[in-house]
């Protein structure tokens, strides 16, 4: 599979511009998450993907075809980018059945063959049963599956979802953040999701593009761009956060042991969640110690080497190796006094509530 | 009791309604779409005949038509005779005089459409004129039987404008109004409160049922 590059301006009359550019790999990720404020032009790159918002100057390519260019005046109409798009409000068809909403852009197919693909999405985003109901009948978290489907059946080569959680209450949301995700990978199409929601940049995507003030300001891996965020801005946006692969060996009592890299860490267990989760630490809640300190009431206490240190106004951002790649943020005093340099050894201590789980199955995990 | 006017209003009410929702449906789904700052010219041109005296339209029909004008003469060729006091010529004024009636109500119902479901539509690979048939016109159905309504209950008792293009030539150019008309100047009282009658009920009966239409649609979308 190829990827999306694009690199466009989109100018208008009142508001800032929007000039993005990015590279997304479409085949080792399933799931891109386009992360910014609320107003920093993430729909409209969205938007100008979808062939919906025709970009100024510039290109929009997708696996070898060319969708959008400037310079050759090439333009591809939204209904020939074979892109699956889901409404921020869902956008079904009130005048339709569930049936013939899901069916609607399934072209050049028999009857016959027709109702087979739109049965066979149902059964995927498990709305098989809604399909004779009509869209004002169906709940919120009933009518995204019924618009994911919608998206699906005409086998889209690239899904797009425009804050696909945000019409829903607050706990609905997040127990369909895990479902969706799941959804996505099993869909087998390349996604991107627009979000301004850091919880569901975490669970939904495997890599993320940091959108601010209508630029994309850092592309990678979701846990790399939290753990070094290109400059201030970034870190602003994602916050001052670890965010670590980590997988669930055992529960009890409330409390969840994670394997991170090679160490192993005790965290606050989330009801529900699957095996494969982010463990998710801020930089404020990293203690730093000597090594031969006296044993506290923190429940992790990890060897660590500091690998960099940077300034950062009165504090000190200090990179770790403790088995895995932790950031900890501490005064310059304390810096000071612990000696803190490339090389040093420290304890990293990190209370157990301080740990939190975020939900991210992975593409392998069982559906 | 003139049921040759009768028949010739109703002709004449029918057509114009069928011709403006041929001609009236693009020209509102253009105004309702576009993003041209130009398009209050156009809304003003079919807002004219609202404001405008129909005989104005009338005289400017009469001599923009008349036998020796290019236009009086390519009609003349198409239909086998000039424009001014035929039937044809009464259905082209009636038509241009009920533009806003059938274009407002148009446009006013397909702007309603959300536009994020005709968007939905085209990223389903369904063309623009497949997505109007499919999404818009279903939606803005109510509205658009609204303007016919309109259309055809404005246009059964047009009188100025069918009075200076079409003249008074029984069962040819003379519609309800102008035998009521007639019957008034003749002094024949009873016969013209018949006529009128029959127009009172007629138009009254066309609004109920709109309305109650509308009602029934509304409630079924869930609106």
């Amino acid at each position: 599979m190829g990827a999306l590059s694009f690199r466009f301006e989109r100018r208008f009359r009142e508001g800032p511009a929007i000039a993005a550019e990015a590279h997304v790999p479409l085949g080792e990720a399933p799931v891109t998450v386009l992360f910014g404020p609320s107003g920093s032009g993430k729909t409209t790159i969205l938007r100008a993907l979808a062939g919906l918002e025709t970009p100024d100057s510039g290109f929009i390519r997708f696996a070898g075809e060319t969708w959008f260019d400037a310079a050759t005046r090439t333009l591809v109409p939204a209904q020939r980018r074979g892109v699956g798009l889901l409404f921020q409000e869902y956008a079904l068809f009130p005048h339709l059945g569930v049936a013939a909403n899901i069916g609607y852009g399934v072209h050049g197919l028999r009857r016959a063959e027709r109702d087979e693909r739109v049965r066979e999405v149902a059964r995927l985003c498990a709305v098989e049963d809604l399909l004779d109901r009509r869209p004002a009948q169906l709940s919120g978290g009933q009518r995204q599956r019924v618009a994911l489907s919608r998206a699906l059946a005409p086998r889209p080569r690239l899904l797009l979802l425009d804050e696909p959680l945000s019409a829903l209450d607050q706990a609905l949301r997040e127990e369909l953040r895990t479902e969706l995700r799941r959804l996505l990978v099993a869909s087998r199409v390349p996604a991107l999701v627009v979000t301004h929601d850091r919880a569901e940049a975490l669970s939904l995507g495997d890599r993320i593009a940091v959108v601010i003030g209508g630029r994309i300001r850092q592309t990678g891996p979701v846990s790399e761009v939290f753990a070094a965020p290109a400059d201030r801005d970034v870190a602003r946006v994602v916050g001052t956060e670890n965010v670590l692969p980590a997988h669930v060996t055992s529960r009890s009592d409330g409390l969840a042991t994670v394997t991170v890299g090679t160490a192993t860490l005790l965290a606050l267990d989330v009801a529900g969640a699957p095996d494969d989760v982010f463990a998710c630490i801020r930089a404020e809640e990293v203690t730093l110690e000597p090594r031969d300190g006296a044993p506290t009431s923190a429940r992790n206490r990890l060897a660590a080497t500091v690998t960099v240190t940077a300034l950062e106004g009165p504090l000190v951002r200090v990179h770790l190796d403790c088995g895995f790649p932790l950031v900890a943020l501490v005064t310059r005093k304390s810096a000071d006094d612990l000696r803190i340099a490339p090389g040093a050894n420290v304890a990293a201590l990190v209370k157990a509530p301080a740990v939190r789980l975020v939900p991210h199955g992975t593409s392998t995990s069982p559906p | 009791m003139d049921t040759a006017a009768l028949k010739l209003s109703f002709q004449l009410a029918s057509l114009t309604t069928l011709v403006l929702l041929v001609v009236g449906l693009p020209v509102a789904q253009w105004l309702a779409t576009t993003r041209w700052r130009g398009k209050v010219l156009v809304e003003a041109v079919v807002a004219l005949p609202l404001v405008l005296p129909p005989t104005v339209l009338g005289f400017y029909l009469l001599v923009a038509f008349g036998p020796r004008t290019p236009l009086g003469r390519a009609w003349a060729d198409v239909f086998g005779g000039p424009l001014p006091f035929s039937f044809g010529g009464l259905l082209v004024a009636s038509v241009i005089y009920g533009l806003p009636f059938a274009v407002q109500p148009f446009t006013a119902a397909l702007a309603r459409v959300d536009r994020s479901l005709v968007e939905a539509s085209h990223s389903l690979g369904v063309s623009r004129v497949g997505t109007f048939a499919r999404v818009s016109l279903p939606l803005a159905a109510p509205g658009i039987l609204a303007g016919c309504v309109l259309t055809f209950a404005h246009a059964l008792g047009e009188f100025g404008v069918v009075l200076m293009v079409g003249g008074n030539i029984p069962g040819e150019t003379r519609t309800l109004s102008i035998a009521i008309f007639n019957h008034v100047e003749q002094l024949d009282y009873a016969a013209a409160g018949r006529t009128s009658l029959l127009l009172l009920a007629i138009s009254f009966a066309v609004l109920v049922l709109t309305y109650a239409l509308q009602r029934g649609r509304g409630g079924a979308w869930g609106r």
